[in-house]
């Protein structure tokens, strides 16, 4: 429970993972209904006693806190409090879950049926239940999944009833409330929803934080939440939201608790369920709107093969350990603690940094397929242009190195042993089809699939070079999202190659500048800890010279004969992100007109894109992605680049040319770095 | 008792007449005070020393020289392996405590075939010879005042009665201690020996009862000067009792005990009790800040406290007057209430006195949980109606309280016993491993006590609370006195505790006593405790806006290669839960030398550099060099 048990990136080889078990083994062998109806006695924490929805209800509304936050917005609106107290209580109508153990069991058995014809197997590391299992006796539990696809939380109250632990309360978006049975359902599975954005609302926000405290001091159940807010769509993870991060801290903070457990749940997806949805939400094609008869549709997905879960339940991590000499709580003595306050400098780095080592801690423990290593490789052989593809052996001997470097990264990494790599490689290819084809025993990616073969009747001429292109991109993008499951155990050393690649010398100062450079430019792309450059720095020199890549000295670091291999996959592998950033500059710096909206960035800087792609002077299709834009945008943000010209509606972007172009040149290494970026080793 | 009616009326006849004869000098200067209370060398001996029970000079004759209290009193397991108090000094004296042994086994893991004695007797080498200043010897031999260097009255002198002082002593280790002890016996003999102290450069530690839990009796190491105790025990009378403003005018070595036992042959009471009163002194009161157990009524030290006299480096600090209250800037008593002996020596005190109350009564209320009492106690609170005590004992003091029940001398008792048991476990539903104790003491006239008595147990009864009788209520408070002996038995068999304090928000009693108490559990695991430790609380004070927990701690040290820094390092984990979660560093134990690092913190630079200014004013060499407080 110390806090280094977050994540320790000394020596990944030495990392001690736990096993797993197939839970589904039993579900095919079982009836399952008898499952759903057996006997269900979760443990609590401390002996409480379990509170029913409605009294939880009267608990918040009766709160400190509430009356305070009631009082206050009746003074500064001049209503009845009265009617501001009607207000709270049909917001906690909206919000509440009432969970019912009736709909869990009908979940049970449903999801059975589900699940079995979905996957091949559902893997979960017992001891990690077993660890989660005493956490939930002795201090409240949070318990933080990865978020992936819309089958997390059903799946995690799955797992938790499966065995017999105590049911999650789980904070979900208000978009599900649009399918009206489902939403009920889920909410009487005990999911509460909350409003995608309520910014100024101080009514919402105290009855909201509220609810989530009252269920979390009192220990009634594990409170669940994404931390990255959000699905991501792209398998990378995203930067983590930190208002209910910060919620489920305050209690240990004004010492109403002694100690909070936060447990980051890893879940991996083989194939993931919404794979070409997300490719073509990416590429601008809106996402359906969730409606139960949208879901029905959708049905079909239940016939594919979808192979294998695995749910890692990670260390538990106790706030108080990471705490320990980082939070004075004694700052809270002097104002009473019902009156809510903005937290103080201190705290929010707490909360940020917190909130980075446990996404980590999700990212170290998330299992990798071989296919992932197999996208990692076809997406690069793709850029290079080989149009042909790639032999089969010659890709099973590359994945073979590839599986060999990832390990010593600390991949956690599935590579079945006891079968031959080529039938690895095989059977991942096979499991993927609709992003493969193999043709004359070379593998290359499916982007030359026609639409013909579907829709037999549409004329070929009809297809724009823009469709053709689109509908290749949905198939990179797709791959590239199981490129990027990989993308954390690769970045740092990647970060350092392209470094040293940029860099205008050897001198050990020059590589940092420019490693530091890069680290800052992709902070909203990848989950890269605020103020740990120095450490990640070492970590990246550290892996890369253990495996021989690398030489380190004091002044200099030099890249060794054998290490050229790695370097170039590594460069090869943040080069999509460099090229992306750099497009976008160009754009900023041809297009962006002074009424540029912040609406309006994404199409334009998309039609841009495309010309470029079109017009062959960019290689990379998933630069498409307009994740890739929004973050490349939140970074120039950040950098003072583009300046947000609030007050006006619509908000414009103002853009600072001569520093886009010269954070342009930068990127592309055409300038050195060191007035970029204030770094010290 | 009654044999000293006579005797009584005589001495309050004598106080009238000195009172009188006081009020006749006129007040011209100083030396009227000094005639008023004029010294015992040379004036007739009062009645208060020639009762025989105040404290010798050489204390280690009736007290334990390495542990708590009497030598005649003492827990020990007896041939059978029951737990047996001795001496006929307390109510639980001499009786045979059956439930003790298995509670003690229990709750520790302890066994009673592991022993683990103290030192039977100080080794004459291992304390250090005296370092004397001999100029300051020669002179003070001139003024006639007692003083020994003798070892053993040294050694009794370097401590209090924290855990790490008395386990030291038990293993016959004894590290720097006084080189001096002298005993002045009045105002007088403290100027003087404070004079010559100055001139000669020599260091003073004053010495009251010897209570204290803050390690401010220990000698600095670093002390390269000669240190001299300065033990107050001699000056132990009541100079004046004035019945018109109801104030008494006290030397300040008097212990509390001998005061309460003086003031009520004249009928009056002072109200202070902490629960040190059997041994500790007017002048540590002062010095520290006390607290009284009765405070609910007859207030805080501060609160009774009229006219001080300190003797310092510069000189006498005194109030002009008896006024009782002044708008005359900062008030100079505040100076010295909590001054820790860093600033001078209390020689005499003008304390507020009330008549003996009418009538007593205690109580006791059990809760089905913590939660329910110390909402029943701030609502007392609240209503302000506290009984003159009322304390809230948690479920594991209250098993303790259980398992501390004398062998009941009649199956009716017993049978009594086990009905009332049956009545709260099962009939009312409250599960034995939740409920806790409140226990309370009424003081005033009968009717009034019973009316307020009502009152409490109305409020009680809408928090859960079921009057438990009067019996456990009176054993509660007996228990307090003896419960300080149980430490030394622990220690016999591998178990070391120690109790601390805190005042807190009423908002945040509950938090803090959860938190704390698992802050020492939890840290006891991590140091390699094998056996959960003992970890327990009680509210003991209510006030307006908060009150005062104490926490007990106690664990079973076999098996650890340095028990005394395990416990130290639990007990600074335990005070920085508490600072953490809003609690006050003390509340009444004080500040010594042992929480002195958190001290900037709890008052700011500013206010430390406040303290220190009037230290370097009062006391610019450091005569007063015990290092307590700054």
């Amino acid at each position: 429970m110390a806090s280094s048990a977050v994540y320790s990136h000394r020596d990944p080889m030495l990392k001690k993972r736990d096993d797993f078990e197939d839970i589904l083994e039993e579900r095919r062998n079982s009836s399952d209904l008898r499952y759903a109806l057996r006997c269900y006695t979760p443990v609590l924490y401390k002996g409480v006693v379990p509170c029913k929805s409605s009294m939880l209800k009267i608990m918040v509304l009766q709160s400190d806190q509430l009356h305070y936050v009631i009082n206050q917005v009746s003074k500064e609106t001049g209503r009845e409090t009265d009617d501001v107290k009607d207000e709270a209580s049909s917001i906690l109508d909206e919000m509440a879950h009432c969970q019912q153990l009736s709909t869990v069991r009908f979940f049970a058995f449903t999801l059975s049926k589900v699940f079995k014809s979905l996957f091949r197997n559902i893997c979960v590391n017992e001891e990690g239940i077993q660890r989660l299992q005493q956490a939930i006796q002795e201090h409240p539990v949070v318990l933080l999944p990865s978020h992936r696809s819309y089958m997390d939380f059903l799946l995690m109250s799955y797992l938790l009833y499966t065995y017999d632990l105590s049911l999650p309360v789980i904070a979900a978006g208000m978009d599900f409330m649009g399918m009206k049975i489902v939403g009920e359902m889920l909410r009487m599975s005990g999911a509460f929803f909350i409003r995608r954005s309520f910014g100024g609302d101080k009514l919402y926000w105290a009855v909201f934080s509220e609810y989530v405290k009252t269920m979390l001091k009192n220990g009634y159940a594990p409170v669940e939440f994404f931390l990255e807010g959000t699905r991501s769509r792209t398998s990378k993870s995203l930067t983590p939201k930190l208002g209910l991060l910060n919620i489920v801290l305050d209690p240990f903070f004004k010492g109403e608790v002694f100690d909070v457990n936060l447990v980051p749940v890893s879940i991996s997806y083989e194939r993931i369920l919404e794979e070409t949805l997300y490719a073509r939400e990416l590429l601008g094609i809106p996402k359906p709107k969730e409606s139960t008869s949208g879901l029905f549709k959708a049905r079909k997905v239940l016939s594919e093969d979808y192979g294998s879960i695995n749910v890692y339940f990670g260390q538990p991590v106790s706030v108080r350990s990471l705490a320990e000499g980082r939070v004075n709580r004694g700052q809270f003595n002097l104002v009473p603690r019902h009156i809510p306050r903005r937290h103080g400098e201190d705290i929010h780095s707490f909360v940020s940094d917190s909130a980075y080592k446990l996404v980590r801690a999700q990212e170290e423990n998330m299992v990798l397929k071989p296919w992932v290593i197999l996208a990692s490789l076809l997406l690069q052989n793709q850029a290079a242009g080989q149009k042909q593809g790639i032999a089969l052996d010659e890709l099973t001997a590359q994945a073979v190195w590839l599986r060999d470097l990832s390990r010593q990264y600390g991949a956690f990494l599935h590579w079945p042993e006891h079968i031959p790599p080529s039938e690895v490689v095989s059977s991942s290819l096979s499991l993927h089809r609709g992003l493969v084809r193999i043709c004359e025993g070379k593998v290359q990616l499916a982007v030359e699939q026609e639409v013909g073969p579907v829709v037999p009747a549409e004329p070929r001429s009809t297809v724009t070079p823009e469709e053709k292109l689109l509908s290749q991109a949905v198939i990179v993008l797709s791959c590239a999202s199981y490129r990027n499951q990989a993308l954390h155990v690769f970045l740092r050393p990647a970060l350092l190659a392209s470094a040293i690649h940029t860099a205008s010398s050897n001198q050990k100062q020059e590589v940092f500048n420019s490693f530091s450079f890069l680290r800052n430019m992709f902070s909203n792309e990848f989950i890269l800890c605020p103020g740990a450059t120095v450490e990640d720095f070492e970590e990246a020199c550290y892996l890369l010279g253990k495996t021989g890549a690398l030489q380190v000295t004091q002044q200099e670091v030099l890249v060794t004969e054998r290490g050229h291999r790695t370097l170039a996959f590594l460069i090869s592998m943040l080069d999509p992100f460099l090229q992306g950033y750099q497009v976008v500059c160009r754009f900023l710096c041809e297009e962006a007109t002074e009424t540029l909206t912040e609406k309006q960035f994404i199409p334009a800087v998309r039609k841009f894109i495309i010309k470029h792609l079109l017009a062959g002077r960019l290689r990379y299709a998933e630069v498409l992605s307009s994740d890739l834009q929004k973050n490349s945008l939140a970074a120039f943000l950040r950098l003072g680049a583009v300046q947000k010209i609030k007050g006006v509606d619509p908000v414009t972007l103002k853009v600072n040319k001569v520093m886009v172009n010269s954070l342009e040149d930068t990127l592309g290494g055409k300038l050195p770095t060191q007035k970029a970026v204030v770094a010290r080793l | 008792m009654a044999s000293d009616g006579s005797s009584d009326r005589q001495r309050v006849a004598q106080q009238r007449l000195r009172i009188i004869a006081g009020h006749l000098q006129k007040p011209v200067d100083v030396d009227s005070d000094i005639l008023a209370a004029e010294c015992k060398a040379q004036g007739p001996k009062t009645q208060a020393s020639s009762e025989g029970s105040a404290m010798p000079r050489r204390r280690q004759e009736i007290m334990k020289w390495n542990g708590w209290g009497y030598i005649d009193t003492k827990f020990l397991f007896n041939k059978k392996g029951q737990a047996e108090f001795t001496g006929k000094r307390y109510r639980l004296s001499g009786m045979i405590i059956p439930a003790l042994r298995d509670w003690f086994e229990g709750t520790f893991g302890a066994n009673l075939q592991h022993k683990s004695l103290a030192t039977p007797i100080l080794t004459s080498g291992a304390v250090q010879p005296p370092t004397l200043n001999e100029a300051f010897v020669e002179e003070l031999k001139s003024t006639g005042i007692p003083f020994s260097h003798d070892a053993e009255d040294r050694v009794f002198r370097a401590h209090g009665h924290c855990l790490h002082e008395i386990f030291a002593l038990r293993e016959g280790k004894v590290g720097r201690v006084p080189d001096l002890v002298v005993w002045p016996n009045c105002h007088n003999d403290v100027v003087k020996i404070v004079e010559l102290a100055c001139k000669h450069n020599v260091c003073l530690i004053p010495y009251g009862g010897g209570t204290s839990v803050s390690s401010a009796l220990e000698c600095p190491p670093e002390e390269t000067r000669s240190i001299v105790s300065l033990d107050t025990s001699q000056m132990n009378r009541i100079l004046w009792i004035d019945e018109k403003n109801l104030t008494a005018h006290m030397e300040a070595g008097i212990v509390g005990q001998d005061l309460e036992r003086l003031l009520n042959e004249s009928g009056y009471c002072t109200g202070h009790e902490p629960d040190s009163m059997e041994f500790s002194s007017l002048g540590g009161w002062v010095a520290t800040r006390a607290s009284g157990m009765k405070k609910n009524i007859y207030g805080n030290i501060e609160d009774l406290v009229i006219h001080v006299k300190m003797v310092t480096p510069q000189g006498v600090i005194e109030k002009s007057c008896q006024g009782p209250r002044m708008s005359t800037g900062p008030d100079i008593h505040h100076f010295i209430m909590g001054s820790e002996g860093t600033l001078g020596v209390v020689t005499e005190v003008t304390m507020k006195i009330r008549p003996m109350p009418e009538y007593q009564k205690y109580g006791s209320v059990v809760f089905p949980n913590f939660e329910q009492g110390v909402a029943c106690l701030r609502e007392v609170a609240k209503q302000r109606c506290a009984p003159a005590s009322i304390r809230l004992m948690d479920n594991e003091q209250f098993k303790f309280g259980h398992a501390l029940k004398p062998q009941v001398s009649s199956i009716f008792t017993s049978f009594l016993d086990g009905l009332k048991k049956f009545y709260i476990t099962k009939f009312k539903g409250f599960d034995p491993n939740c409920l806790c104790v409140a226990t309370l003491l009424f003081e005033g006239n009968r009717e009034k006590v019973l009316q307020h008595e009502k009152q409490v147990y109305d409020i009680a009864a809408k928090f859960g609370g079921l009057a438990a009788g009067e019996d456990n209520g009176q054993r509660g408070y007996m228990l307090t006195f003896v419960i300080a002996y149980l430490r030394d038995l622990g220690m016999d068999y591998y178990v070391m505790g120690e109790s601390f304090e805190t005042s807190v928000p009423w908002d945040r009693v509950l938090d803090i006593c959860r938190n704390v108490k698992a802050r020492i559990t939890r840290e006891c695991k991590d140091r390699g405790v094998q056996f959960p430790p003992l970890s327990t609380c009680r509210v003991t004070q209510t006030y307006d806006a908060g009150a005062c927990v104490y926490f007990y701690f106690a664990f079973n040290y076999r098996g650890l290669s340095d028990p005394v820094h395990v416990y130290e390092q639990v007990e600074r984990a335990a005070r920085e839960e508490i600072l953490a979660n809003g609690g006050s560093l003390s509340h009444h134990h004080g500040v010594g030398k042992l929480r002195k690092e958190w001290m900037r913190e709890t008052i700011s630079s500013v206010g430390m550099g406040m303290l220190k200014s009037v230290k370097d004013y009062v006391d610019p060499n450091n005569i007063f060099g015990n290092g307590n407080l700054l």
